[in-house]
């Protein structure tokens, strides 16, 4: 009963948000007040809609209704009730039924803002987010229905929504469980986060077309969703980094990125939305580069539903399951017909969205900008081209064929190392026009710093050609990023007469865009420094040692005590192991690596010991064990250097991007 | 005028290098790094041509083959030969059943296997190796990444305690 009524409310928000398409679209058109409000209060109303029907499913799943499929299969009796809570994403048609949940309130706290100057805008943002939304709803009610229950037939136990005819209602007295993997912290934010960042990225789009289908084509919709673009920006990247985390603290294979598809799935609408955030700024600025930012928003929205499919449907782990799965065809359709459309839409204004003035100077700061997008495309490309050539191959030459991490990390170095050297140029060249002469002598001190950076990194030994450059690189950055603060703090200190700290507080809370964003570069190179000490540096080592033997790895020496054996709460079987750990002959502690194993999934986790320094980490995983012979265990030991500025990188990054999007104090009109 | 059609071929000709890097790294990489799905018959058949490439091989444990010095964590065993294809594997009544016809067929190719790491839980008779490495001179596969599959894990759940009403 109570999924009939979650059921009910996802069938009546669709039809709701399907009229609030037909009336908007009509209101504009007619140019009708009446028809456009009546749209806006429709979508209004399908918030509290989708949030009923979401807490209807959170109910189910907290209160172990496994004769529902979806609650059967991502909860159990012995789950703790915040598990079976956020269980809600745990699965794809919870997931899908949670997209449509911010979908909703992001639309609603859209057409919630003051609209007086805008007012031709808000018909068609209503469109696009209530056909977005619109499509959600209908996949959970076609498709994957999280309220679908089991039923027992003559044929065996099927999942329908309905009972089929001469069927009985199956009453499962437990469910599978979420996967084990997935019952850790950062998992159960690292979703809603990536989510957060997707959904929000529709509200630029909307408005981008509104742009186009008005012929409103300033800067307008540019500055409405800037603040917009910079939160589901800061968003999909914490979703990245959190996913990150995950993999290193979880998945004991002593990385954080392996280049799956599901991950280069995340990764490219972060592509496109990066470089959107930069090519706008050549917009407001220099009123160019304005067709591009509408491509470059197309392709982030369609990249951020296709993302949302590769990431939850599970379809990946084979290529040929696309055409098992009933919603791979419509995520392509719906994908082609918003790409089709808007595209169109964009040639159609083509020429009203010609640059106001031309770019002159190949070195000025809109050129580096534009080089910047086109470095991010490059890598995009890149991604798209791994993705897909398994495909293309298959179907080319009828040889299946794959590409790992070594074709991602050989393709994206060099544009890395490029994008790189350009935020460490591009803050010191000028708008407009600048030379050779003029950027070199703004750029001549942090350079020689830099280099002198390298020569001491090299006489301390370390040659590795890669480790050089990008250390090199990262230098570079970090001394132009701190040039900048220093010399516009003083030349304030100069003008006002303030203090040096006093000036350099003023100074970045005036130009908070500016600052924030220097901080999120700052912030990029010290995650670099991580990813560079991972590529480069990583050493591993394994072994099966008896207890009191050890494992030596770059200068520490890992001695095995002892491994124990015994249940917890949560239907697991934990195997501990105890090492202790010694720096040269300096004790630093014991470690618990330790493996759990799940009674009702069946899977096991495991879970490193590690010790975490700004260094290194020292990173053990037990994998194996025999506990009456007197073979011992079998360790894998990582010492990875470095790795911490990854994570340090990610905290200056929130707060570079939280600078960034503070609304300033003093609102010109603007 | 014409100096500003001067500066319009400056950036096209910019755009055109950096798409040709972009095409080159593609390229080069794809070509260094491509790793060939291939079947136990396959890679007999393309024989010495393919060795030092690195490849994935999928193909179905010989249980009574597997040998493992936990000391050294060397790995050996030896696999049959199955179909590639998905569909074909679903013409001849799944995956459970090829890997079992696999493993009793005296006739089909075998492959002898090297691994050098802890023996997985999943590695016994009739499970689905699928092995990245490359082939030696010694005509043994060298495997670097080694994962199993066992048909019964993937088969689809369903409920077991049923209490009908």
């Amino acid at each position: 009963m109570i999924a009939d009524f979650g059921y009910g409310v996802i069938v009546v928000t669709f039809l709701l948000a399907l009229f609030s398409v037909g009336a908007a679209v009509y209101g504009a058109l007619a140019k009708s007040y009446r028809w456009a409000e009546s749209a806006r209060r429709a979508m209004l109303l399908t918030f509290p809609l989708v949030t009923i029907a979401s807490f209807t499913l959170i109910y189910l799943l907290a209160t172990g209704h496994y004769e529902l499929e979806y609650v059967y299969s991502v909860t159990s009796n012995s789950m703790p009730m915040y598990l079976k809570i956020t269980a809600l994403w745990g699965g794809q048609a919870g997931s899908l039924l949670f997209w449509s949940w911010l979908m909703s309130a992001f639309a609603s706290a859209v057409t919630l803002r003051k609209w007086e100057r805008d007012r031709e805008f808000l018909p068609w943002v209503i469109v696009v987010s209530s056909v977005t939304l619109a499509f959600f709803l209908a996949l959970t009610i076609f498709f994957e229905d999280p309220f679908a229950r089991w039923w027992q037939t003559a044929s065996g136990e099927v999942a329908a929504m309905f009972r089929p005819a001469g069927a009985v209602p199956l009453m499962p007295s437990d469910g599978q469980g979420l996967n084990p993997l997935l019952r850790h912290p950062g998992m159960i934010i690292h979703p809603p986060m990536l989510y957060l960042g997707f959904v929000s990225f529709v509200i630029p789009y909307a408005f981008a077309m509104a742009a186009l289908i008005t012929g409103r084509t300033d800067d307008r919709w540019i500055r409405i969703t800037r603040r917009w673009t910079l939160v589901a920006w800061l968003f999909l990247s914490l979703g990245l980094v959190l996913g990150a985390r995950w993999a290193y603290d979880v998945l004991g294979w002593g990385g954080y990125w392996g280049w799956d598809p599901v991950e280069i799935a995340a990764f490219m609408p972060w592509l496109t939305g990066t470089a959107f955030l930069h090519s706008v700024m050549i917009q407001e600025k220099r009123g160019m580069l304005k067709q591009w930012n509408m491509l470059l928003i197309i392709l982030t929205y369609d990249l951020v539903i296709f993302g949302t499919f590769l990431t939850r449907s599970g379809v990946l782990s084979s290529v040929h399951a696309f055409a098992q799965s009933a919603i791979g065809p419509l995520f392509f359709a719906f994908i082609g017909l918003t790409l089709v459309s808007s595209v169109s839409l964009l040639v159609y204004r083509w020429n009203d969205l010609k640059a106001e003035v031309e770019m002159k100077s190949m070195l000025s700061r809109e050129a580096l900008f534009l080089l910047n997008n086109l470095l991010f495309m490059g890598v995009l490309i890149v991604c798209f081209w791994g993705v897909i050539f398994p495909l293309i191959s298959e179907l080319v030459t009828n040889q299946k064929v794959t590409v790992g991490p070594p074709f991602y990390e050989r393709a994206t170095a060099p544009l890395f190392g490029a994008l790189m050297l350009l935020m460490g140029i591009a803050p010191l060249s000028a708008w407009g026009h600048s030379t050779f002469k003029t950027l070199g002598r703004a750029v001549w001190k942090p350079a020689l710093v830099a280099a002198l950076v390298v020569v001491a990194i090299f006489v301390a030994g370390i040659h590795n050609a890669v480790a050089l450059i990008g250390f090199g690189l990262v230098a570079l950055v970090i001394f132009v990023t701190l040039y900048e603060f220093w010399r516009g703090a003083m030349a304030r200190h100069r003008r006002t007469g303030e203090n040096f700290v006093t000036a350099l507080w003023r100074l970045a809370g005036r130009n908070r865009r500016r600052y924030g964003g220097y901080l999120i570069h700052i912030s990029m190179v010290l995650m670099a420094i991580g990813i560079l000490g991972m590529q480069v540096f990583q050493t591993e080592t394994q072994g099966t040692i008896p207890q009191g033997g050890s494992l030596a790895l770059a200068g520490y020496t890992v001695t095995f005590d002892s491994v124990a054996q015994f249940d917890t709460a949560g239907g697991r079987n934990v195997t501990r192991a105890v090492v202790s750990v010694y720096k040269g002959d300096q004790y630093l502690g014991d470690f618990h690596p330790r493996r759990d194993y799940y009674y009702e999934s069946g899977q096991p986790m495991t879970i490193p010991g590690v010790r975490s320094t700004l260094a290194d980490d020292l990173y053990v995983i037990l994998v194996d064990w025999q506990p009456i012979s007197a073979i011992g265990a079998t360790f894998k030991v990582y010492h990875n250097s470095l790795v911490n500025w990854l994570w340090i990188g990610s905290l200056v990054f929130i707060f570079g991007t939280l600078v960034a999007a503070w609304p300033e104090k003093v609102t010109s009109g603007g | 005028m014409k100096k500003s059609g001067f500066g319009r071929v400056k950036f096209i000709v910019g755009g055109l290098l950096i798409l040709a890097a972009v095409i080159y790294l593609i390229a080069s990489s794809t070509q260094a790094n491509a790793e060939y799905f291939m079947t136990v018959d396959e890679l007999r058949a393309k024989g010495s041509s393919v060795i030092g490439r690195d490849l994935r091989v999928s193909g179905a444990v010989i249980g009574s083959t597997i040998q493992y010095d936990p000391q050294t964590l060397d790995l050996s065993f030896e696999v049959a030969n199955v179909p590639g294809d998905n569909k074909e594997i679903d013409a001849q009544g799944g995956l459970a059943a090829v890997l079992h016809q696999a493993v009793i067929d005296p006739n089909r190719a075998h492959l002898k296997v090297i691994y050098n790491g802890p023996k997985p839980d999943l590695l016994r008779d009739e499970a689905q190796a699928i092995m990245t490495g490359h082939l030696g001179e010694d005509g043994i596969f060298h495997v670097d990444e080694l994962l199993l599959k066992c048909p019964t894990k993937y088969e689809e759940a369903v409920p077991q305690q049923v209490n009908g009403g």
